[in-house]
């Protein structure tokens, strides 16, 4: 049952009982005392006339003496029960102004109408607890692509913010502890239109209790946990969390990679940044040694794939009782000159400055660029409001950890065969590596290549389904080609089909589709239009496939089809 | 011994008599029908409806409707006896009266389901 009219009636019946009673008396009085009419002759007032004349007087309207002017008995109950009904309106007024200001009763209608807008999303969409940063930037990201999502923080202001920002898309939000199980609920955990959980706030236990809630309660539901310490990752594993993001250490997994193989590191992020991102100059981090200032969990998980990968590595610290970095570290924060000297950085090839504090970590960066101009730079950066610094620093790369798992999430979502494609990807020769990013450099301009996914179904591929239905066989060349000019090419590369589990990297261009494929491509966001016109719209499948325009209008339509014989 | 419930109790009841005290009598005879009882049992009734708000159990929310019923047949009651007299300027003759005192007679009966409520609650919570 729903509370709050119970609430308000409950709050309200003193103040509604002493209105009554005062209007009761006061009716009740004007009838028994004695008046005149306009005669002079002896007149009651009957409860007509009373309750007429004290609803005006009760409301300080005051029509006057009515119907025959009063007597001075009149008078005197009149002023009287002016008073009582007055100030029992003044009560009954106050209890209302102040029931509206009720934190209780504030927060219980601010949970339904948040209760009311999720379950008016009829389309999937995303549970995202922690509106930090992460959070903030999701959102905002998922609302560009059209993904709705409820927000769930601990604190007001953040929802607050929420509230004024402005997405396109309207997005429920409420403050409350995300660990609380029927907040969760309220939220649209259970909601058959739920697809995913992201448990992102900064407090790794808080995000192993919404996993491991959401996994009880909803199985089917997607989660996607960020976490910073490796035992709550192992826990989270235990129990099925479908994607656990540590920032640390993807980011160092990233750094391995670059420094591994420059290529796979620059499909990682082509193929994870948002669609827009200017292209950056390729990186060629050097295999030389490294030093590593700050053995914190960012510092750890550099130290371990950089070790993996054989590089001589010179870790900085100061704190070693609680970090407990490798024996022949050197200690001090990094910041000054004589700690970099004893780490030798004038031999060095590469720095990262991995400390938690945004100015030890420039100040690290600076110093040691004076020492050795000819450092590879990698900084951890810990806030956004240093974004303006870290752009002038001039880095080779930076990690911020809010936004590694923003875009990972994101990746994850919205083009999940991407995640697929890129582990398959990281199996394969180097050469192979090379070949596609090369292929794709050739189709996009200044800025990251779009990747998409075309799911060959009746729906956004239905011109497809037709075709095959119709056992007009549709190659992978036909939707490579651009429905206004079947000449050119589309400025694109396929990466992966997906058949039956199977996977299938970079296909020819001669493969057959069928019903149920999956297929990932990579370009220019003008090819990305044009392939899913094709793939819905049946002219422009049979334009590409054969080269001729088909008549749209049933009559020629028929001439044409009988003439043609198609 | 509870005094909320005590006066909760007296108000039902009270509501209830008050009620049956104006519906007692010859129904077309304005004589035996006061007005002031009339005025007496709406308060009353409106008292009694008012004291059960907020109550979340489900004998609160039947009380709650059977005291609603009767108040809404009380003031249908007086406001058919305000259009008759003052509206229509009709004297207050057989048919008006009957009138008036059916409705009432229909409050009545609510009334008598909220006693026999009340006194059903009683008992099981006595248990």
């Amino acid at each position: 049952m729903d509370s709050i009219p119970f609430l308000i009636l409950r709050r309200l019946r003193r103040p509604l009982l002493l209105l009554l009673t005062v209007y009761s008396i006061a009716v009740l009085g004007f009838t028994l005392i004695p008046g005149v009419d306009d005669n002079g002759n002896p007149w009651r007032m009957d409860f007509f006339h009373a309750f007429y004349f004290v609803s005006y007087m009760g409301s300080t309207i005051g029509f006057g003496e009515l119907p025959y002017a009063f007597t001075d008995a009149q008078r005197l109950w009149t002023m009287v029960t002016i008073y009582t009904t007055v100030v029992s309106w003044l009560y009954t007024i106050g209890s209302i102004i102040s029931l509206i200001q009720d934190p209780t009763l504030r927060d219980t209608f601010i949970l339904r109408n948040f209760k009311k807008n999720v379950s008016r999303i009829k389309e999937p969409f995303y549970l995202v607890c922690g509106y930090g940063e992460t959070g903030n930037q999701l959102v905002r990201a998922m609302c560009q692509r059209g993904l709705r999502s409820v927000v769930i923080d601990k604190t007001e202001e953040r929802i607050s913010a929420l509230q004024l920002q402005d997405f396109g898309i309207y997005v429920p939000g409420i403050y409350g502890d995300a660990t609380d199980v029927e907040l969760l609920k309220d939220a649209g955990l259970k909601n058959r239109f739920c697809k995913g959980v992201f448990a992102l706030t900064d407090d790794d236990l808080v995000n192993l209790k919404v996993s491991i809630t959401s996994k009880l309660l909803n199985p089917d539901v997607k989660v996607i946990a960020r976490v910073e310490h490796h035992e709550i990752d192992a826990n989270m594993r235990s129990f099925g969390t479908d994607h656990i993001i540590n920032p640390f250490d993807s980011f160092a997994d990233l750094v391995s990679l670059a420094v591994k193989a420059p290529s796979f590191y620059l499909l990682q992020t082509w193929l994870t940044s948002p669609p827009g991102t200017k292209l950056l100059e390729p990186i060629f981090p050097p295999k030389g040694r490294w030093i590593i200032c700050g053995y914190g969990r960012f510092g750890h998980a550099m130290h371990k794939q950089l070790g993996n990968l054989g590089i001589d590595v010179t870790v900085v610290d100061a704190n070693p009782d609680e970090t407990n970095p490798p024996k022949h570290f050197v200690f001090g924060v990094g910041t000054e000159a004589v700690t970099l000297r004893e780490a030798e950085v004038e031999t060095a090839d590469a720095l990262v400055a991995a400390n938690d504090n945004d100015t030890n970590n420039l100040s690290t960066i600076m110093t040691a660029r004076e020492l050795n101009p000819k450092l590879f730079l990698v900084s951890r950066q810990n806030g956004s409001a240093n974004d303006e610094l870290f752009q002038a620093a001039d880095l080779d790369m930076i990690t911020y950890h809010n936004r590694v798992v923003a875009r990972r999430t994101l990746a994850i979502i919205t083009t999940p065969l991407t995640e697929e494609f890129l582990k398959l990807a990281r199996k394969q020769e180097i050469t192979w590596a090379n070949q596609l990013v090369s292929r794709i450099i050739a189709v996009i301009d200044d800025e990251v290549p779009h990747t998409w996914v075309i799911n060959v179904k009746d729906g956004s591929a239905k011109a497809i389904m037709r075709s095959l239905k119709e056992k007009r066989p549709v190659h992978l060349r036909h939707l490579l080609k651009d429905p206004t000019n079947r000449k050119r090419n589309l400025d694109c590369v396929t990466l992966m089909i997906k058949r039956e589990g199977k996977t299938l990297l970079s296909p020819d261009s001669k493969e057959t589709i069928r019903a149920g494929d999956s297929i990932l491509f990579s370009g220019s966001g003008d090819a990305e239009i044009r392939m899913r016109r094709i793939a819905r719209n049946y002219e422009d499948l049979f334009y590409v496939r054969t080269g001729v325009t088909r008549p749209s209008g049933i009559i020629w339509r028929k001439l044409f089809i009988e003439k043609e014989n198609f | 011994m509870n005094f909320e419930k005590v006066l909760f109790a007296f108000f039902i009841l009270l509501a209830m008599t008050l009620n049956f005290g104006f519906f007692y009598g010859d129904q077309t005879d304005p004589s035996q029908h006061h007005v002031y009882e009339l005025f007496a049992a709406i308060v009353i009734s409106l008292i009694a409806t008012i004291m059960k708000f907020g109550d979340r159990s489900q004998v609160g929310a039947v009380l709650l409707a059977t005291s609603l019923v009767a108040d809404l047949q009380l003031i249908a009651a007086a406001t058919v006896w305000g259009i008759a007299v003052y509206g229509l300027n009709l004297p207050l003759n057989a048919s008006v009266m009957s009138t008036i005192v059916s409705l009432s007679g229909g409050a009545l009966l609510a009334n008598i389901v909220s006693t026999i409520l009340l006194v059903i609650e009683t008992i099981v919570a006595r248990r």
